[in-house]
């Protein structure tokens, strides 16, 4: 009895949450152990493994840059209530977690520099040599890497995290913004705004190997999660741009149109897909709101009211929502992603800027 | 004083000297290109853009809070080809600039004959409205593509019109139509007009009543300013008697040359804000703005000229980037691709304005969103808010097609 395998659940995505917010509804996997366990611990370990099974509602944290407020807003999405504001340095911009979400990342574009938080206690740990002016920057999924764009100075500066030293700079394109890393680690891609091109660069050897041309002024990109698709916001096309990360060429161009808003003032920033490609979601900057694409078929399905200039995107752990920030409506729109309508927004503080979530 | 002009002269034989430029590489041919483009691939193709401007005689300074700035337009195209050269190293491209700086008393019509008939195709230019037609109408003028970085001429735009000329700076037209856009939002509807005695600053006025009709304000007074330009006599003792008429919202003044504008505010009779040609201002670009990434331009241009960007460079920066982002597209140095794509609905250019720019294929306006500023704050940008348009917000500004003068037809048979 005492040797017998033990069988629980273990959350695997909600580590270090706070004990009054039950670990609810977290991804769960099985694991099974061979170590002798005592009667108590096992009652708890099952009481524990019930709890998980029975609650549905996840929680979860949702950190938001207010780039004229020098701070940080803290959501609780679930109540929709703003927890607490705190002070980060000078303009801060581009955010993101690590992957083991221990560490949080935070651009503060006049202090020229990248801060590393505790995503716990948000206490300081480093400030990363970001080169000047950071806004935008990338993780590598292995969280070794840190890629910042530099756009002043037409480069990107690849930053070791555990030594916190810029270790590579390299030269792309006039303005370059959007970056982001594949989830297979093999593409970083740099988009330059005023070259209009995506910069295909080689993780490995830190090396441009291709270049594509896309639509004007190209804002954000991110790849689908089995990496096989790199999409493309053009801020002044209004297109999103799909493109085939084998041949690099586009297999679809989007023109997103909302009917009663005139062409100019639909402007796509952020984009996210979901993990299976049935979904992809659009900023659409001063249009107000989000478009919902069908990322099999590449139709708008459905267009969502949010906040004004809406900018940013971010899934919740579980992608059931999607939150995005609201730069000058001053708020955060929480949009319910099984009935794919907004359910709350929450004032957060002035130009909510970028969104992390950390469960 | 007498410093200030000498070093004015010592700049202007500077300029002088250095206008002879290298003469454009001979032309490659025009493969067609795949989207996708390895990097370090020799370039293959090269757009030749000639730079063509003759330098101004120094104005009466009014102050010495402002220098005198010669190379408007200049510097702007030059940051243009860095960001062009940039694009076509990945693309097999090379932009290059010959720059054409013809001397006050020099004569622009024979550098031209010599240094750019038969040479080039695209045309910078910073020539005033009369030159620019005359060449444009010339027998090598006709068959280049002119990019007007200098003028703000409602004519140039209407019966004056050329189909080989586009127009980079907003018309006084929309400038006009972008303030009444703002003081109708403020309410500030009856207006008090002054206007200075210059030819420009007559056309500006016209402007101004136009735009008074379209967007409903009355003009409960307006005088010519006549006065002496001398600041410490005009100032306090004329403007208050001038300024006597019957109540108004706003003082609206057209002077173009900045003879004595600067000198309305705070002395007229009445506390009332200035707006026009000084005080807030309509503008294509100033230096206090900074949305939409204008701040990474700002910095660029700073970093690169050593001074804010002038109106002219801002204008000068789009003519070369729209011939680059048509060059880069098309993958084609041909005349008529690169300006029928100009003139496509594909084309939209990124002038940190916050809206696609493009060209009025009517007129060949460049339709941008006009900046409304004060001397240290960035006050609104037009097209305010809730002036609709079916087609483009844009297009409140300024002639709409079904109201243009410009028949390009007509034109060109002369």
């Amino acid at each position: 009895m005492k040797n017998k395998l033990l069988a629980y659940l273990v959350p695997t995505r909600c580590v270090g949450i706070q004990s009054d917010r039950a670990a609810v509804g977290c991804a769960t996997r099985r694991v099974d152990t061979a170590f002798p366990r005592g009667a108590w611990e096992r009652e708890i370990l099952l009481l524990l493994g019930l709890a998980l099974l029975t609650t549905t509602v996840q929680a979860e944290t949702v950190f938001v840059s207010l780039e004229k407020d020098n701070a940080l807003a803290i959501v609780d999405p679930i109540d929709g209530k703003l927890i607490k504001t705190v002070p980060i340095g000078q303009r801060p911009r581009g955010i993101a977690l690590s992957s083991d979400n221990k560490f949080l990342f935070v651009a503060t574009s006049d202090d020229n520099t990248i801060r590393m938080l505790d995503a716990e206690t948000l206490k300081e740990l480093a400030k990363l040599p970001s080169g000047k002016d950071p806004e935008t920057f990338a993780l590598s999924p292995n969280g070794e890497k840190l890629y910042v764009s530099n756009e002043d100075d037409s480069m990107v500066t690849v930053i070791d995290v555990a030594s916190k030293k810029a270790v590579h700079e390299i030269k792309v394109g006039v303005e370059p913004e959007g970056i982001t890393v594949s989830p297979d680690n093999q593409w970083l891609i740099s988009a330059s705004e005023t070259t209009n091109m995506v910069h295909w660069i080689d993780t490995k050897t830190n090396t441009i190997v291709e270049n594509t041309l896309v639509d004007p002024r190209p804002r954000a990109v991110n790849f689908t999660a089995d990496s096989q698709q790199l999409w493309v916001t053009s801020e002044m096309a209004g297109t999103v741009m799909v493109l085939d990360a084998k041949t690099k060429q586009p297999v679809k161009t989007i023109k997103l149109e909302v009917e009663g808003v005139t062409f100019d003032k639909i402007q796509p920033v952020g984009v996210v897909i979901d993990k299976e490609r049935k979904h992809a979601y659009i900023a659409l900057g001063p249009a107000n709101r989000v478009a919902v694409i069908n990322a099999q078929t590449y139709a708008i399905e459905k267009v969502l009211l949010v906040g004004q200039r809406v900018w940013n995107l971010a899934f919740s752990p579980d992608q059931k929502r999607l939150y995005t920030t609201n730069g000058t409506s001053n708020d955060i729109s929480i949009i319910d992603l099984d009935t794919q309508t907004v359910t709350k927004s929450v004032g957060v503080g002035t130009y909510p800027w970028g969104v992390a979530v950390k469960p | 004083m007498r410093l200030i002009n000498l070093f004015i002269i010592v700049l202007v034989l500077l300029q002088g000297l250095g206008f002879a430029e290298a003469k454009p590489k001979p032309k490659a041919a025009a493969p067609e290109k795949p989207q996708v483009v390895k990097p370090a691939e020799p370039a293959k193709q090269i757009i030749n853009i000639a730079y063509l401007s003759q330098e101004h005689a120094a104005p009466p300074a009014l102050s010495n809070l402002d220098p005198f700035i010669q190379n408007k337009g200049l510097l702007g195209s030059e940051l243009a080809i860095s960001d062009n050269s940039t694009t076509g190293q990945f693309t097999g491209q090379a932009f290059v600039l010959s720059k054409f700086i013809v001397p006050v008393d020099g004569d622009v019509e024979a550098v031209f004959n010599n240094d750019i008939a038969g040479k080039f195709q695209l045309v910078v230019s910073l020539l005033p409205a009369e030159s620019l037609n005359k060449l444009a109408d010339s027998a090598a003028g006709k068959s280049m593509l002119w990019f007007d970085a200098a003028t703000s001429d409602d004519s140039l735009r209407a019966e004056q019109c050329r189909v080989n000329v586009l127009h980079l700076l907003p018309s006084r037209a929309m400038r006009a139509d972008a303030l009444a856009q703002y003081m109708m939002k403020k309410r500030w509807t009856k207006w008090f007009l002054v206007v200075g005695t210059a030819p420009e600053d007559k056309l500006f006025a016209d402007a101004l009543k136009r735009a008074a009709k379209r967007f409903g304000s009355t003009l409960v007074a307006e005088k010519v300013w006549e006065h002496t330009y001398d600041a410490r006599r005009t100032a306090q003792s004329d403007v208050a008697v001038f300024s006597r008429v019957d109540d108004y919202d706003v003082l609206v003044v057209s002077d173009e040359q900045g003879a004595f504008g600067e000198y309305l505010d705070y002395r007229t009779e009445s506390p009332r804000p200035v707006i026009g040609s000084q005080g807030l201002i309509a503008t294509a670009w100033h230096r206090t703005h900074e949305q939409w990434g204008a701040v990474q331009i700002q910095n660029r241009f700073k970093e690169q000229a050593g001074r804010w960007m002038e109106e002219q460079d801002y204008a000068a920066y789009l003519a070369v980037r729209a011939i680059g982002e048509a060059a880069t597209r098309t993958k084609s140095t041909d005349l008529t691709a690169l300006k029928s794509y100009m003139l496509s609905p594909a084309f939209a250019l990124q002038g940190y304005k916050g809206s696609p720019l493009s060209f009025r294929p009517w007129d060949g306006q460049m339709r941008q969103p006009v900046l409304l500023a004060a001397p240290r704050s960035l006050v609104a940008v037009a097209p305010i808010e809730g002036f609709l348009h079916p087609k483009t917000e844009l297009d409140t500004l300024g002639v709409d097609e079904p109201e243009t003068a410009c028949h390009y037809e007509k034109n060109n048979e002369k």
